[in-house]
Order: C-alpha cells, then structure tokens, then sequence
C-alpha cells in the first residue's frame, strides 16, 4: 500500500513569507512529503497550546521534535492522527497523501492503520506476545494462519525482538522486559504495514541498554517507514534523525536538518536550548 | 485526667470494643453451625419439605435457590456489563451521566422489599406471570442490577488508559478495545465482583416473598423439559427459596421439628453465601495470576 | 488519489462496530434508568390512589393511630388507617440501631486503621466481610431463636418489640456503617497524623482531633447509609418486632413498621381496594424515605467538599 503513491512536491506545502528559520528548500524531485500540517491550532478548552505549527515531514526520514516539557511537542504529535480527539480541539490541516485527515468525513480507525503512534509508556496487551501483534489484524479479517504466523514473524524481526522471543511467542506479553515490552509495541504497530510511525518519547522509559536497541531498531526502519519521534534526549535526536524540529511554548522555532539545528542553529533560542541553557 | 492516662483508657475502649464485634459474629457463626450442622444429611439437603410432620427436607428450596441464581445473573449480568461499558467508556461528564448515575445509586439503596414489590406489582399481577421463576428472576435482576453495574465499572476503571491509547493507535475502535483488550484484562476482578454478587441474591429473600412466591410444589427431577409443570426448569411455577423458606416457616411454620429445620437450612443458606465470598477472592485472583504469567 | 480518499473516508468495520457497541451499551444503561422510573411511578400511582380514589386525608393517614384497614369506624364511616404506629416504629428501630450501632462502628474502625493496623486487616476486616454476606433471614432467625427468648426472660412480656428489632438491626448494620467508616478513616492523609504526633499529642488526642474530626462527613454519611439499610430492611424485622399495629408504648411490646405490615398484609388484600391501597402508600413511604437517605447523603457530602 505504500507503493503507488501520488506524493506532492514540497512547494506545494510552502506558505508565502516564510520565516527562514524553517526548512522549506528540500529539493522537492528528491524528497516526498509524507505528511505535513498547515496552520494548525490545539485547544485544551480555551487554552490555545499550539499554533504556528506548519511542518513537512520527509517520506523515508526520521523527523525528531525537541523540545521542553510543555513546549507543545507531544501535542503536536497526537494531533497527527488525531489522538486528541475528544481530549483538545484540533483546527488547521493535516495533509496525508493529498487528503486532509483532519476532517469529520476521515474514518479515524482506518487513518490510524497508516499513521500509527507508540507511546512513552510500554503498552503491550494482556495477552500473548503472538496475539498482541496479530489481534488488531484479526478484527480486520485477517485469519489465515500462515499469512498470521510471516507477519508476526516479519514485524519481529523488524522490531529486532524476534531472536529473543520466537520460542515463547505463546508468552503473556506482560512478562516481557520494558525494552523487550517497546519493541513488541513497535512490531504490534509495524505488524499494521503503516506509512508513518509516530513515536511518543519511546525509550524514556527504558534504561540506557534498552533504548540504544530501541534507537537501532528505528534506524532499521527508516528504510520502509516515515518516523516521526518526539524525544527529551538530544544525544537520540542527534544520532538518529535526519530532521529536527524545535518546540518551544507551543510554537515551532526551527526546523531543519539535524545537523544544522545541532551545529549552525538560526535562533538564539535553539542554541540556548541544545546547548543545555534550558529545559 | 493527663493525656497518657485518657489515651490509654481510649485504647483499652478500642480493643474491648472490636472484642465485642468479634464475639458477636463467632458466637452467630457458631450458634448457626452448631445447632444447624447436626441436622445436616443427605436425606435433608434431598427430600422435599414438609408442611406438618417432622422430617422434611430443603431439596426443593435449595433447587429453586440455584436455579433463580443461575437466571438472575443470566439476565442481569448482560445489562449491567453494557451500562458499565457505557458509563466507562463511553460516558462523558455532563448532566445525563449525572441523572444516570443518581438513577442507579438510588436503585442500590431501595428497600429490597419494594423491588420485590413492583417486581409483584408488574410481573406477577400486570403481566400474569403469576408467582414464578421468571417473576423472581426479574426482581433479582433489578435487586442485583444497581450493585453489579457498579463493580464492573470500577473493574473497567481499574485497567490503565495505556491499553485504551494502545487499542486506539492500532486503528481499532473503542468497542473493539473494550470487548477484546480492557475486558479480558478486568475479568478477574469482574468475576471477583459476580461472584460476591451472587452472594448477595442467593440469600435475598424480601425481593422474592411475593415474586417467586413462599410455596414448593413438588418437582419431577426426572422432567427437563421446561414446558411440564412439574419440570424443575419450567419458568413459570411458583418457587420457594431457601431463604425464604428459613422466613417462612419461622413466620408461620408448625411443624414438630421446627426448629431443626430452621436451623439446619440456615447453616446450609450460610455455609453457601460463605463459599461464595471467600471464593470470590480467590477465584480472581487465581485469574489474575494466569493472566500475567505465562 | 481518489482511492485512498475513499479508503480513508468510507466507513470502516471499526467504526461500525463502534457504533453499534455504544447503542448497545446505552441501550443496556437506558433499561436501568426506565427500570427505576417505572418503579416511582407504578409505587407512587398505587400509593397515592389512597388518597385520590378512597378520598382518605393525608393527615389521617399520618398522624392516625389507628391501624385496622377492614374495619370501619362507626362515627367516621372511614376505616382505620392511621399509620402512624407503623411509621413511629420505622424510625424508632432504625435511630435506636444507628445509635447503638455507630460506637462499636467507629470504635472498630479506628482499631482497623489507627490502632492495631495489621491484625485489622487479617481478623477484623474478614470478620466485618463476614457480616456483611450473613442473609437477613439468618439475622432474623437468630434475633428470633436468641434475641428475643433472651429479651423475654430479662424484661418479662413476649420478648417481641422495637428493643428486638433494634438489637437485630444493630448487628446489621454494624458492618455496613464499619466498612465504610474504615474508607473514610484511611482517606484521612498521613501527613495529618504525623504533624498531631510531631507536636507531642497522645495517640488518643490524634485521633480525637485530628482523625476524627477530618472523617466527619464521611462517618456521618456511613451513619445515614445504615440507616437506609434499616429503615427498608423487612423480614429482619418482621420476625422479631411482633407485628401487632400499635403505638409503641415501650421497647419491649409488641410493634410493627412499614415493612413488616407490607411483608404481611400485601399477599392477604385484595389488588384495588382499599386495604391493599393503604399498603401501597406504606411502601410509597419507604420509596420516598429511601430518596431522603439518599438527598442527605448528598448534602453532607456538598459541606464535605465546600470545607
């Protein structure tokens, strides 16, 4: 499903008077766009707590939001497919090949299975590791039981967990470890063949051995998905991802390639920031 | 009085009264074990009652007792477990959830007297069901409904919102994630929470003197099919539990051994409604245990 | 494009499942409400057709206290319906219950949280659990076999009145008032205690003033919840009150409240005369007073939070 897709170039998605502070240039025959936003809002009530959050994200890359506590980054996230609802107001569009998603006509449970989101917090089922990855499969109709047993194999082996849990796949999930707990989220997630995964502080959890597997695991990924990660540690977003964005009291106030946020930032406030002056 | 000496008057107070407390529920446990276990056969747990010489059994009752607890729990657990899913998942703050939440904690603290009542009002004398099973069973339903809803609502509470964000990021439903993730994960202690419930409506006996009725006809147990009046599963007859055969014949019974009888099913009634709420625990938490491991 | 358009707008199995899971589930959650409502209306229509059909007054029905439906009184040519009696005793086991009850309530659940922590958990709580599953019936037998022979040979008379129901109502109540009581006390944040010790105060003076003090609300809620539970308990009762319609002269004759005469008399009448009418508005009266408990419940809890 993600073959064959009629991806706009980015100059579609840039807005006239652009501040300079945003990466606007990526040469557009080069890069898709998976996924971007135009002028979106998030309410809490009447508390705006995000706007001015227009990004386009690089199919194939991995995009990581930085930024302090409350900066806004983990909202901006769950807008994306739309894990707000029913807890903020989300104005503005989501643009998701060619179609906004941020609209009532969007099925919201079909637009999750493209655009999936694992959390801060290991979340496996209560159940066995092989049904946590092919229990959302099976409400959706798949039931062949050889088609099951390659994805749970394949998505496994994707998440990088398939060495240590292949003999016990008929294990309660909730005996794994917190790392190995992460990785089976992120195959339950991988096993879905989403476009673009988001993830929510994923190894903030974790300790540090844990979380390098869960950085490799990613890196493995960015080959066949578009990784969109918010992350406290700017150690991960340097060694990992190709394009940062920078949160700060729920506005964005760079974005750019990582090596230049890290190294040439435009704004005095990145600097402070990456620089370790706050959050 | 100094402060030490009125603390430690206040502590002997304490301790004489929780003695008290304590005295008095194994003296009852005792008085009923003692008196009733004696009695206690095969013939007696077996054979039907007897209205005016000694001998008589609680057979019937105690049959009539499992059965309306069987349909009971079959007709209320559905609906309590779907306005538990509701009122948890579904439900959001605003005045019908508080309109529905007082509705249902003004019907747990009705009499049971006055359930049983209406259920007499309505099902027995409007719906000329007559005194039966089915009347019964319905007012247990409404007795049972307010008390079960909320305990599985406080189940499903229980289980972390990180499942509900899990199912919801797969793309499946609320009510996908409720049935297969939220529900499975709550089942040992909703099933902690049915268990203690059916408790409860086995030893009821108000709701039911004027719905399931205070007589036992004879039953044929050779007789499955619901349909003959002598079946023991046929809905329609007149049902005497044993609780309220224990009321009944203390009420009004003439019996030469009276009180042996009372005694003896009291033991039996008790004896049952322990086993279910010591094993209410248990049973959840030996689900639990298989849950999480392996 | 048009394609994922449609893939992303149509409605998925999901969402149908949804939808149909909360009608469902409301459906289920609606039952109950109409299940309540329609227990108002059918008891409060039944029990006002006293006083609309049969023409009776209210004021006679109250504060009469003569209790003899099928027999008419020769002056008035209006039978006798004062309840009175019944509606005095109600109250009367129930107040005397609650008042005995509520010491040994609070004294236990203070040995529960404050005193002797962990044997309350391993003795007293299972034992609270315990007389919380006993069957009324079982109560009622005991108070009858026990409670009253004892009252008998102590106070001389049939051994059958209010003193016997509120004894067998105190044991039942017990746990109910107990248990809650014991949530409340633990709600009572460590921090409170910690400072009343820190500052030199016995573990008494703690309790008295700090503990307690902040667990009021809460205690006296227990309070009103046993004694809905009393005032609506009915074969209890029945059993050991004695039954007999009339002003309780003391504790220890025979008497009756709303539930014993309905648990009696509602099977002997006639469904639409006047005999079976009057019952009706006894147990519209125990409808309502269950809604009272309920409305006082509320308002101590409204002072609890405002504090």
């Amino acid at each position: 499903m993600v073959n064959n897709i009629e991806l706009k170039p980015v100059s579609e998605f840039i807005p006239e008077n652009a501040p300079e502070r945003f990466i606007y240039d990526m040469p557009s025959e080069k890069h898709e766009i998976a996924l971007s936003t135009k002028n979106l809002q998030v309410y809490y009530g009447d508390n705006l707590a995000l706007s001015e959050g227009d990004l386009s994200f690089e199919r194939y890359k991995i995009t990581s939001l930085i930024g302090a506590s409350g900066s806004g980054k983990s909202t901006f996230l769950r807008s994306l497919n739309r894990m707000n609802d029913g807890v903020a107001t989300v104005k503005g569009n989501i643009m998701y090949r060619g179609v906004d998603i941020n609209t009532k006509a969007i099925d919201v449970y079909e637009m999750r299975r493209h655009i999936g989101m694992v959390f801060q917090r290991p979340n496996p089922f209560a159940k066995s590791i092989y049904n946590n990855i092919t229990f959302a499969l099976t409400q959706r109709g798949t039931t062949s039981k050889q088609e099951l047993d390659e994805i749970v194999e394949t998505s496994l082996k994707q998440a990088a967990l398939w060495d240590e849990v292949k003999d016990e796949l008929n294990k309660s999930a909730l005996a794994l470890s917190g790392g190995q707990a992460q990785r089976l989220v992120i195959a339950r997630a991988l096993a879905l063949k989403p476009d673009i995964l988001l993830l929510d502080e994923p190894s903030s959890a974790l300790d540090p051995i844990s979380s390098s597997q869960v950085e490799d695991t990613l890196l493995e990924l960015k080959n066949k998905y578009t990784i969109i990660i918010v992350t406290h540690n700017m150690q991960q977003a340097a060694r990992i991802s190709d394009y940062t964005a920078f949160f700060h009291m729920g506005k964005v106030i760079e974005y750019d390639l990582t090596r230049k946020i890290f190294t040439r930032p435009k704004v005095a406030l990145t600097n402070d920031y990456i620089s370790g002056n706050f959050g | 009085m100094n402060a030490k000496t009125s603390d430690k008057i206040a502590t002997g107070v304490i301790y004489a009264i929780s003695s008290i407390v304590a005295l008095i529920l194994i003296a009852m446990l005792a008085f009923i074990l003692v008196r009733g276990v004696p009695h206690l056969s095969w013939h007696f747990l077996t054979s039907p009652a007897k209205a005016f010489e000694a001998g008589g059994g609680i057979g019937i009752q105690l049959f009539n007792s499992f059965y309306l607890l069987v349909l009971a729990m079959a007709i209320s657990f559905p609906i309590a477990l779907g306005a538990a899913i509701y009122l948890n998942e579904y439900a959001h703050k605003g005045r019908f959830t508080t309109i529905v939440r007082t509705a249902i904690e003004i019907l747990s603290s009705l009499p049971s007297v006055v359930v049983g009542l209406f259920g007499f009002l309505l099902f027995v004398v409007k719906f000329h069901f007559g005194f039966s099973i089915l009347s019964g069973a319905v007012a247990l339903t409404i007795f049972n409904l307010p008390l079960l809803t909320r305990s599985i609502e406080t189940s499903l509470a229980q289980i972390p919102n990180l499942q509900r964000e899990a199912g919801s990021a797969l793309g499946l439903s609320r009510w996908e994630t409720v049935i297969h993730v939220i529900l499975p994960a709550a089942v040992p202690s909703i099933v902690t929470g049915v268990v203690l419930s059916a408790g409860r409506v086995f030893g009821e006996a108000a709701a039911l003197i004027y719905t399931a009725g205070q007589s036992a006809p004879a039953l044929n147990f050779g007789d499955w099919n619901p349909f003959n009046i002598a079946s023991p599963l046929n809905p329609m007859r007149p049902a005497e539990t044993l609780a309220v055969h224990i009321w009944k014949i203390n009420s009004e019974g003439i019996m030469p051994d009276l009180s042996a009888v009372s005694a003896g099913a009291s033991a039996v009634l008790i004896i049952v409604v322990l086993i279910f709420n010591f094993s209410a625990r248990k049973i959840g938490a030996k689900l639990h245990k298989k849950l999480t491991s392996a | 494009m048009d394609n994922i358009t449609q893939k992303l707008t149509q409605k998925s199995e999901s969402t149908k499942k949804d939808s149909m899971g909360r009608a469902v589930s409301l459906a289920a959650l609606a039952l109950i409400v109409i299940v309540v409502v329609a227990i108002f209306a059918f008891v409060i229509s039944r029990g006002m057709s006293t006083f609309f059909k049969d023409g009776v007054s209210v004021s006679d029905f109250l504060f009469g206290t003569n209790w003899n439906p099928s027999v008419i009184n020769p002056h008035t040519k209006q039978p006798y319906i004062g309840a009175l009696p019944m509606i005095l005793g109600s109250f009367l086991v129930t107040f005397l219950a609650a008042i005995v009850a509520t010491p040994f309530a609070i004294g236990t659940s203070l040995f529960m949280t404050e005193i002797a922590q962990k044997r309350g958990a391993k003795i007293m709580q299972p034992i609270i659990e315990l007389l919380v599953g006993i069957p009324s019936v079982v109560y009622g037998f005991i108070g009858l076999t026990v409670v009253v022979p004892f009252i008998r040979s102590v106070f001389g008379g049939s051994g059958f009145g209010i003193l016997s129901g509120t004894i067998v109502l105190f044991v039942m109540i017990l746990p109910t008032i107990t248990s809650m009581t014991v949530d409340t006390l633990k709600s009572v944040p460590r921090h409170y205690r910690e400072s009343a010790l820190a500052i030199g105060a016995t573990r008494w003076q703690m309790i008295y003033k700090v503990v307690l003090r902040a667990a009021t609300p809460g205690i006296l809620t227990a309070i009103v919840f046993g004694m809905a539970r009393a005032f609506g308990e009915a074969l209890a009762v029945q059993m050991v009150i004695g039954n007999a319609a009339l002003m309780p002269h003391n504790l220890i004759s025979p008497s009756s409240t709303l539930t014993s005469v309905l648990t009696m008399g509602i099977g002997n009448t006639v469904m639409g005369s006047l005999q079976n009418n009057v019952l009706w508005t006894l147990a519209m009266i125990l409808l309502l007073m269950s809604l009272v408990f309920n409305l006082i419940v509320r308002a101590i809890g409204r002072r609890g939070e405002m504090k």
